[in-house]
């Protein structure tokens, strides 16, 4: 029997409907072109060296052996760098190419262009440099004091936030100090590029990132070159989380390309992918927890220092954003929040999905389950009790305006039933530690944990956020044109539904996201389904409102009897109906809007300002299976509830609330990179474990909560980061409810388990 | 220098001649680079997570861990040989259905694998097929919507009742 045969285009499902991907046939066939497969004639291969050292400084480099080696077209060095010699997400603070001193393990120093992948990488080997190390500064703790390792010094941003009175104390207090690891983005498809000199004198770079114009500004200005010879085009992107919102190769690759006159391709190996991109930030919190007999918070005070790394990256907003979410979603009348951010010698560190609020999730949610059992009281009750609700005002005198359903987030998922404890599990993939028996059941102990959070959507702090889309309809067939990078997420779909539900079209094409339109911002902040969703609702309007006035003039009626409905203008008498394929066959229409959401304004020397547009809450419930004393454990269930503002598309939502819980639940259980004496010890999937489907249960969706968010096109909230935030406090906490142990540090590991004296009622 | 080699290579039924290849190539890198089959994804050339998979004489392997030349002889199958030009085969079908595909790096090593699973094991249990899939890392996902797709392609392939498929 013969495979089915595809007749679906995927375009013609509206707003609310699981419409497939356009991109899903050409994926599901390994037709689809990723950064990686990119191929051109007389392509030459890139590679670039790095430092072994985390702290050094470079006495020399000799380029010389590596230069005459048959096969090279070219060695770089920083003095090759044609422009400006740093660059960076937020400011530039990172050398193209390090010529005086190496600030971490892994930082470039040279590049190599040659005719095959082996001849660069032995280039790149023959490349000699002269160091003389110095001790790295490896502990956040004393970087303030530490002797700078950056012109700009150690400090990368100090923000505190003074909320209400700070005098006031609860009857009732808690405290506790937590640590978080360091935890890789692991996007399955490597930093890989493509750079082809033009005829112009400019560069052309396909390149997988989360913002094109970002990085094509940074390329432009280290190329001493205007913006409109540099043009950027996304390549297919294999996942993203953070790790592409800073540039990698970008530089590299377009420096390689103009250099030699021919196109270069680069694709780092999974070892240097954990070189050549930032990380979520290693962070060590301490905080106090106030409240009243009856539970009521009356005061939180935290400390939280966050390890940046050697470079700023987006360091400055992360620290922001765990500061204003550090209380979690609940009612905080008087706060103190002192966060801190340091440069030190280790990775840098930068934007993660969930960007500061995974952090402090961790922290305030086992906060709150202590304080909970201070007070006697049902740890559920205590979080509806202090649950926050439209009108409250947050930590940083921000009064919640949008939808904040914070206590129906919690309610429906404590209602969610449990799963049945069975008599017994014989099958070992089903106990601690899988296969191989190391496991009895009779000595396992099941634990149940709860967690709640929350996080802004969009750009915060003043910052002008805008997205760009062109829509075009000629002859019937819409055209939308944005740069919005689709490194997974499914804008492609979102678009694609928009503007059939607004223009009734049957086909909705997507044009290449490039350059050559405004910029879409980044691919991060849960942002784009807002951003890059409202500039093409935007745009398809405007086409309709353009088609709707041509119609108006052409037939002498006025605007407001004429209505665009499942592709066809009417009048409501009934007496006009023209289809927008007849009118755009005649006259096609273009419509490019530039869409900007409220603005927000910075925080003042209190941390005080409305600094954020608007808030994703999530719940996680887990179960876990824990045998104490070998320190192994199973996720047995995990379930959420989430609010979503509106359900664009079931099926991306549920992929996006899936595939974020599981990477909380390999923060909570196994993913860190291990770093020591500033020296990355696991950098591989040998090494750095990611959960496999054999480590995650189904995830039961307890409640998808839809209350429209006031300003947000459709209604709809961003999903893509609440889901991480949540779900690691929530494993984290059924650990403690199995074992009794305080559990302050992730991700656990079997000997913090096992070998722990550090029990909760100690 | 490297010793350059010429070989040739049984792939998806078509002889293919690798022209002046260096020895230490991998069959994943000749696929990619010298055969324009792009198909198998190199997410991390070190056969932990499952994207480059490929059959060899029907079995399961990472072809980045198998070096091209010693492949000569051997009848290797890729994601491109699963269907048709513009058609799919029941497990890609089921995998956009299911909404298995995100960034979609990991989509023909899973798909690979899931064919290789189902005809070898077409009954398998939910926990089976976690257990046969561990070996493919997925980033996007959280494997929710893949597992499912493994249930409607098993589903699908029983109906039929079909020994063996495209």
């Amino acid at each position: 029997m013969s495979s089915p045969t595809i007749t679906r285009t995927g375009s013609s499902h509206r707003i609310g409907e699981s419409a497939p991907r356009p991109d899903g046939i050409p994926k599901a066939r390994g037709e689809f072109a990723f950064s990686s497969d990119l191929w051109a004639e007389r392509m030459l291969w890139g590679a670039t060296l790095r430092s072994p050292h985390p702290s050094a400084r470079i006495l020399s480099i000799d380029i010389s052996a590596a230069l005459a080696m048959p096969g090279v077209a070219t060695v770089l060095t920083a003095e090759d760098v044609p422009g400006l010699s740093s660059f960076g997400l937020e400011h530039a603070d990172q050398p193209v190419l390090a010529s005086d001193v190496v600030r971490y393990q892994g930082e470039a120093i040279a590049l190599v262009a040659a005719d095959h992948p082996d001849t660069a990488r032995k280039a790149v080997a023959a490349i000699r440099v002269e160091y003389e190390t110095m001790a790295p500064l490896s502990d956040p703790r004393i970087a303030l004091d530490a002797t700078p390792i950056h012109p700009e010094g150690n400090l990368v941003r100090h923000l505190v936030i003074r909320h209400g009175d700070l005098d006031v104390e609860g009857e009732v207090q808690v405290e506790g100090s937590y640590e978080i690891g360091m935890q890789d983005q692991a996007f399955l498809g490597p930093e890989s590029g493509m750079a082809i000199p033009t005829e112009d004198g400019g560069v052309e770079l396909m390149i997988s990132t989360q913002w094109l114009h970002v990085d094509r500004d940074q390329v432009a200005a280290c190329l001493d070159l205007p913006v409109d010879k540099v043009h950027l085009t996304l390549a297919g992107v294999g996942g993203a989380f953070g790790a592409r919102e800073d540039v990698s190769m970008q530089v590299h690759l377009c420096m390689l390309a103009l250099r030699t006159g021919r196109p270069v391709k680069m694709v780092y190996s999974r070892e240097e992918s954990f070189f050549g991109h930032v990380h979520r930030h290693p962070a060590q919190l301490w905080y106090r927890h106030h409240a009243d007999r009856n539970g009521r918070i009356v005061k939180v005070e935290c400390r939280l220092l966050f390890d940046g790394g050697a470079y700023r990256s987006s360091s400055a907003a992360v620290i922001a954003n765990a500061a204003c979410f550090s209380m979690g979603p609940y009612l905080v009348p008087n706060a103190h929040v002192d966060a801190t951010v340091v440069r030190t010698n280790n990775p840098t560190c930068g934007a993660m999905r969930g960007f500061g609020a995974v952090q402090t999730c961790f922290a305030h949610e086992a906060q709150m389950d202590k304080l909970a059992d201070a007070l006697g009281m049902d740890r559920i009750e205590l979080r509806l009790l202090n649950a926050l609700e439209p009108g409250h005002e947050l930590i940083t005198g921000q009064v919640i305006t949008g939808t904040a359903p914070v206590a129906e987030v919690i309610r429906t998922l404590a209602a969610h039933p449990l799963p049945p404890a069975p008599d017994s599990i014989t099958d070992s993939r089903l106990l601690p530690g899988g296969t191989g028996r190391t496991t009895d059941y009779s000595d396992v102990k099941r634990g149940i944990g709860f967690a709640v959070g929350f996080k802004n959507l969009c750009f915060s702090e003043g910052f002008d956020d805008f997205s760009t889309a062109r829509v075009r309809v000629d002859g019937g067939i819409a055209t939308v044109k944005c740069a919005c990078a689709e490194v997974g997420q499914g804008f492609v779909t979102l678009a694609q539904q928009i503007t059939t539900e607004i223009l009734g079209v049957e086909r909705v094409d997507l044009a290449p996201a490039d350059t050559s339109i405004g910029s879409a911002g980044s691919t991060s902040a849960s942002r784009q389904t807002w951003m890059s969703g409202g500039a093409v609702h935007a745009a398809a309007t405007a086409v309709r409102d353009t088609l709707i006035a041509r119609v108006a003039r052409d037939e002498g009626v006025d605007i407001t009897v004429l209505e665009l409905v499942d592709g066809v203008v009417r009048s409501l008498d009934g007496t006009i109906n023209i289809s927008i394929v007849e009118l755009t066959t005649a006259e096609p229409v273009e419509e490019e809007i530039e869409f900007h959401h409220a603005p927000t304004d910075e925080l003042d020397e209190n941390g005080q300002g409305n600094a954020h547009v608007s808030f994703a809450f999530s719940a996680h419930r887990a179960v876990t299976d824990v045998d104490p004393e070998l320190g192994l454990v199973r996720l047995v269930d995990i379930a959420t509830s989430q609010e979503v503002g509106r359900v664009l598309n079931p099926l991306q939502l549920t992929g996006q609330l899936e595939g974020g819980t599981a990477q909380g639940i390999g923060l909570a259980l196994m993913e860190e990179i291990i770093v020591d004496e500033s020296r990355v010890r696991n950098p591989s999937f040998t090494d750095y474990l990611i959960p496999t489907m054999l480590d995650l249960p189904d995830l039961q969706i307890a409640a998808i909560i839809e209350e429209p968010e006031p300003g947000a096109p459709f209604g709809a909230k961003g999903v893509g980061e609440a889901p991480t935030i949540s779900s690691t406090p929530a494993v984290v906490a059924a650990l403690r409810n199995a074992t009794g142990l305080a559990l302050t540090r992730v991700p656990v590991r079997p000997e913090h388990i096992a070998l722990s004296a550090d029990h909760l009622d100690d | 220098m490297s010793d350059l080699v010429s070989y040739r290579l049984n792939v998806n039924g078509q002889d293919r001649t690798v022209a002046d290849g260096r020895l230490g190539e991998s069959l994943l890198y000749v696929l990619r680079e010298r055969l324009g089959l792009a198909g198998a994804k190199n997410a991390c050339e070190q056969g932990e997570c499952g994207s480059c998979s490929v059959m060899v004489d029907d079995e399961l392997v990472c072809s980045c861990l198998v070096l091209a030349a010693s492949a000569e002889g051997r009848d290797i199958r890729t994601i491109e040989s699963l269907a048709p030009e513009g058609e799919l085969s029941y497990v890609q079908q089921a995998f956009v259905d299911a909404g298995a595909v995100q960034c979609g790096f990991c989509t023909p090593g899973l798909i690979v694998s899931v064919h290789d699973l189902l005809e070898r094991q077409p009954d398998a249990t939910d926990i089976e097929v976690r257990e046969a899939l561990s070996g493919n890392l997925c980033r996007c996902t959280g494997y929710g919507r893949i597992l499912e797709a493994v249930r409607i392609a098993a589903a699908e392939r029983l109906a039929d009742g079909s020994e063996s498929r495209a």
